[in-house]
């Protein structure tokens, strides 16, 4: 009887600090291709621009995005690479914009691991990012996506009944923009329902 | 037998809360594997022997750059933000001064300069902030006589690091604002910026 409570305790004690320590609870490692990507939470932006972009309102889930594949980069305004990848991320985004076949299928979202809004607003305008960019103070997202270096590039599947599934995930500054861009096509599958 | 139970519950509180204490982040990947990462420190360590309001003590240090740089050629002249970071290669150091290295035209229209203090030797600099990328401000050792300038603020921590200190100081040579930051975490730029805004 005694051994019961005492398991009960320590179970309790265990939920508790579950509780009271959420966002030190981090994924096992970085997000697996072919898995699903951890419950993350953002607000939808400010800007009515950005937000008719990701076709959000309130606070949403990332699947919950009005696109077919999303391209999520983690950085950080402290990070020299994110930096120097800065134009580039931008030029990705043009391209996707600029090709008819994958505007408003392809979609593209920065989140500033340990970045406040305000740190995230002075990267934004710095490098006049045409994208929504999203703050993580806290390092919240960051440790639910199991503590990813920056910059970090996860690539998304999302269907139209609201399922998802990492397609691509890896860390570091990518080579060029027409490589990475034909990668995204090719792995994500897009458009292959067109071609059939 | 309730007094071990007890024990154990307490035992068992500790641990299970220090292994959900989050843990120091270094998140760039610029620095490869070449980050040491010393854990979780004791957020501050020293006893500060300066205060907002009071004349800043004058010190003259190595720039990583080659010469030296004294607080006071700054006199009359520019607002001076010191940034003193614990040590270099080590996780949130690394992710501090590469962020103020974007916003140099903020600091301009502040009419302000930084200064990157570390204890750390030249050397060492050097090879560090190359891996940053170039910086704008200069880069201040305060290695010998050890920690010199962070003892006369008394930022010196027992373990020979310095605090994670962010000092403002005016152009009449008075500080104006003192942030002797968690070492575990980055102060949050716009801190900084609040407080040179206040300046103008």
């Amino acid at each position: 009887m005694k051994m019961m409570s005492v398991c009960r305790l320590v179970l309790a004690v265990i939920m508790v600090a579950f509780v009271i320590f959420p966002a030190g609870i981090s994924a096992a490692g970085p997000p697996a291709v072919g898995g699903a990507l951890p419950d993350v939470s953002l607000s939808a932006p400010s800007d009515r621009g950005e937000r008719s972009y990701l076709g959000v309102s309130g606070t949403f889930k990332i699947p919950q995005i009005k696109a077919q594949v999303l391209i999520i980069e983690i950085f950080s305004m402290y990070c020299p690479y994110c930096q120097k990848d800065a134009p580039k991320v931008n030029e990705l985004y043009q391209k996707i914009e600029g090709n008819p076949a994958l505007k408003g299928k392809m979609k593209i979202i920065g989140v500033g691991a340990g970045n406040s809004a305000f740190e995230v607003a002075t990267f934004k305008k710095k490098y006049n990012v045409p994208f929504p960019l999203f703050a993580d103070p806290d390092f919240k997202i960051y440790e639910q996506l199991g503590q990813l270096r920056t910059p970090y590039f996860i690539g998304l599947n999302i269907n139209a009944d609201g399922s998802h599934r990492i397609f691509f995930s890896k860390l570091g500054a990518f080579e060029g923009v027409d490589a990475f861009l034909e990668s995204m096509i090719r792995l994500s599958g897009i458009n292959e329902g067109e071609k059939r | 037998m309730k007094k071990s139970i007890f024990i154990s519950v307490f035992f068992l509180i500790a641990a299970v809360s220090f292994s959900f204490i989050p843990v120091v982040h270094g998140v760039s990947d610029a620095y490869k594997h070449n980050i040491y990462d010393p854990g979780r420190q004791k957020p501050t360590d020293s006893k500060l022997k300066v205060k907002v309001g009071m004349e800043a003590p004058d010190f003259t240090l190595k720039a990583v750059a080659g010469g030296t740089v004294s607080l006071k050629q700054y006199r009359g002249k520019k607002n001076v933000v010191l940034s003193f970071v614990p040590a270099a290669w080590t996780p949130v150091c690394s992710d501090q001064w590469p962020g103020y290295n974007i916003v140099k035209d903020i600091f301009e229209e502040n009419d302000a300069v930084l200064l990157g203090i570390s204890v750390d030797n030249i050397p060492t600099l050097h090879s560090w902030i190359n891996q940053m990328g170039d910086l704008w401000f200069p880069v201040l050792s305060d290695f010998w006589p050890h920690g010199k300038a962070a003892t006369l603020f008394g930022i010196l921590r027992s373990d020979g690091t310095a605090e994670r200190a962010i000092i403002v100081i005016d152009k009449k040579g008075i500080i104006r604002y003192i942030d002797v930051h968690n070492v575990n975490e980055r102060p949050p730029l716009e801190g900084i910026i609040r407080e040179l805004e206040k300046l103008r």
